[in-house]
């Protein structure tokens, strides 16, 4: 056998295959979790969202793109519960939702990461990725009081998953330094582990390569890559960087003033003439 | 050096989260404790007991319960003298027997009387109806935040002091709208009344100091205590991650109200004797507590102690340094204390605004190192 051909997995059914050899299961792109139908969000009189349905598949990674203002963070807020839009519905897992308080659906198994880095800051690393697991504790007050048997065995066996984020993070060494004195690319990634402690099933990212040089992007796209191949998480991300984009997504909905002009694979929305309109700007005479 | 962590490794998770992991600190912990047990009922006298460890040690219950809410929840709150008002009064109807009338309709009354309980008990119970109290007061900040919330608070001062002016109940329709607590003991040792020994009041007090204060630190290092100080760092986030905020708020109010409660029964019952809502329970108890904890420092459970240690030891401190040893004039002496601490708050603030447990952080890193710092 060419030793070059079997090197270089080149088309991502050479990938597949390769897996297959290995025993490692492919990548699987299933139903779809999540559907938005129709939604409107409207501020009094601005319109911060009209119109406008997509799904994500289970094991996706689904981008969200669109100029400044186009209504990509406010369709992630609506996503996870924090504004609640005037008209349209959501769909997850085959069923209608309810409007809910966003600590529920963060019980449901969305969880997220902000645009300007929201973490705790009087806290440490390893305390913030522990708020992660605070919808799965659930011993009582009485125990937690005396900080014996359930309360210290519940610590203790989360503290082992949050460990493993940890490691998988590469953030070993800043486990016990409070947050706030940390630099900008390892917030993001100790955020970015905040969310996944939460082992959820649909993984909001609000640009997660936000004001990053090329090689925290790097890192960050791999660590994207890894927790959607490994762990098979479904992932929303928006961001801005085209190429990323491009590269790690396999379908993209792009969204200007608003409304959705585009949705397809990378490929399809790269030659859309609307999407090209408007990032690029097109002469109204 | 002096402060040695090489050679101390932990090979489980459990050790690694222990209040504290060295055993250096450990052992330290535990001689003192041991010495405030054991060696210091035997020497305590009269006036070590009511002037100096016993505020101590009440304070610092106080001061406890305030952090849990502001330094750990992020909730201001300017209604601690209302709460201890509450924990005082709930310990006297107890101690008193508590007699609730419900009215049936028609002047008839559905009475439920309850014997005089044990000392242990009415402190107990003192808090517990702080606490009820307290999420009342504390459904507000739900809506409002910050100084907002703080103004809220101290109408829950203004509020309670008013009412038990005038609600004769409370204080048992006396005559001069004091309390007095009656003679009550404990194992057969008096805890109350005028006739206690140092020793025993002393135990008393340390014994619900050291309970509550292990329990609180239980508290904040685990679930509950991570919801908290993330609704105080970021309430949108703490949200998005499934806190539900009214829970986490109200616990804090509720948990942070039963301290306060059970440091107001305390003063009463077992410090004072005596109570008067104006007097005892006023504003500058709640302005007291929140110096102890700024002091202290903000979020942390040894802070809270060194905050009250501070405030409450260095009046006497200055008192015994400039009557006692240079013969200053006793007001002068009382002026040139309230200067003092006025000053020392403005250095903490400017200096270190998270008081005196992060300088005792920032000296232990310093130790670690010392004397070869690279």
């Amino acid at each position: 056998m060419n030793i070059h051909a079997q090197a270089a997995a080149e088309t991502d059914k050479d990938y597949e295959s390769a897996e297959i050899a290995h025993g490692i299961s492919p990548r699987h792109i299933g139903e779809v979790v999540l559907e938005v139908r129709n939604i409107s969000l409207r501020f009094g009189g601005v319109k911060a969202i009209t119109d406008v349905s997509f799904d994500i598949r289970d094991g996706e990674i689904r981008a969200i793109i669109g100029p400044n203002g186009a209504g990509k963070s406010s369709m992630l807020n609506v996503i996870n519960g924090f504004y609640h839009p005037q008209d349209g519905e959501i769909w997850f897992h085959g069923k209608k939702r309810k409007p809910l308080k966003p600590h529920q659906i963060a019980q449901q198994g969305i969880a997220r990461t902000f645009q300007n880095i929201a973490l705790f800051k009087g806290m440490t690393t390893l305390d913030n990725i522990m708020t992660g697991r605070l919808t799965m504790m659930k011993s009582n007050v009485f125990w937690q009081a005396i900080w014996q048997g359930p309360a210290q065995a519940e610590e203790v066996r989360h503290r082992e998953t949050v460990e493993k984020i940890i490691d998988f993070l590469e953030i070993q060494a800043i486990r016990k330094t409070p947050v706030g004195k940390l630099p900008y690319g390892l917030q993001k990634r100790v955020e970015l582990g905040r969310a996944l402690a939460a082992e959820p099933k649909l993984l909001l990212l609000d640009e997660p390569m936000a004001g990053m040089n090329v090689e925290e992007k790097e890192d960050m796209c791999r660590f994207i890559l890894d927790v959607n191949e490994e762990f098979g998480t479904t992932i929303a991300l928006i961001e801005h960087d085209m190429g990323v984009v491009m590269d790690i997504s396999d379908r993209v909905v792009v969204l200007d003033h608003g409304e959705k002009i585009g949705d397809g694979t990378p490929d399809e929305v790269r030659s859309n003439q609307e999407v090209i309109d408007a990032y690029l700007g097109v002469s109204h005479d | 050096m002096f402060y040695r962590e090489t050679g101390d490794f932990k090979t489980s998770y459990a050790g690694d989260i222990q209040t504290f992991p060295l055993a250096l600190d450990r052992n330290r912990f535990w001689i003192v404790v041991a010495f405030a047990f054991l060696v210091v009922p035997f020497f305590v006298n009269s006036y070590w007991e009511k002037a100096v460890l016993l505020p101590f040690f009440i304070y610092a219950l106080a001061a406890i319960g305030l952090n849990i809410l502001t330094g750990y929840c992020g909730q201001v709150s300017l209604g601690t003298g209302g709460f201890m008002a509450v924990g005082a009064y709930a310990c006297y109807k107890f101690m008193t027997g508590m007699d609730i009338y419900i009215p049936m309709g028609g002047g008839e009354y559905y009475e439920i009387l309850l014997p005089p309980l044990n000392i242990a008990a009415c402190i107990f119970l003192g808090g517990l109806t702080t606490a009820f109290v307290g999420i009342l007061f504390g459904l507000p900040s739900l809506r409002i935040k910050g100084f907002y919330l703080a103004v809220a608070t101290l109408a829950a001062q203004f509020f309670l002091v008013w009412l038990f002016n005038k609600w004769e109940w409370t204080y048992n329709y006396s005559a001069t709208g004091q309390i007095t607590a009656t003679e009550t003991s404990l194992f057969g040792i008096l805890i109350t009344g005028p006739n206690t020994e140092p020793w025993a009041t002393y135990l008393f007090c340390l014994t619900f100091l050291f309970i509550f204060g292990w329990i609180a630190r239980n508290l904040v290092r685990g679930r509950i205590g991570r919801q908290w100080m993330a609704i105080r760092d970021m309430d949108i986030a703490a949200e998005i991650i499934g806190v539900n905020p009214l829970k986490a708020k109200l616990t804090a109010f509720a948990i942070s109200s039963f301290y306060i409660g059970m440091a107001g029964a305390l003063y009463f019952a077992v410090w004072n004797g005596a109570a008067e809502p104006t007097e005892s329970f006023a504003i500058d108890k709640s302005f007291d507590v929140l110096f102890m904890i700024i002091i202290g420092g903000l979020g942390s459970i040894f802070g809270s102690l060194i905050g009250a240690a501070f405030i409450v030891l260095l009046p006497v401190l200055m008192k015994n340094l400039l009557v006692g040893m240079l013969g200053w004039p006793t007001d002068i002496a009382e002026y040139l204390q309230l200067i003092v601490v006025g000053g020392l708050i403005v250095f903490f603030l400017i200096k270190e605004p998270h008081g005196i447990a992060a300088l005792w952080r920032t000296i232990k890193e310093k130790l670690r190192l010392w004397p070869f710092p690279y």
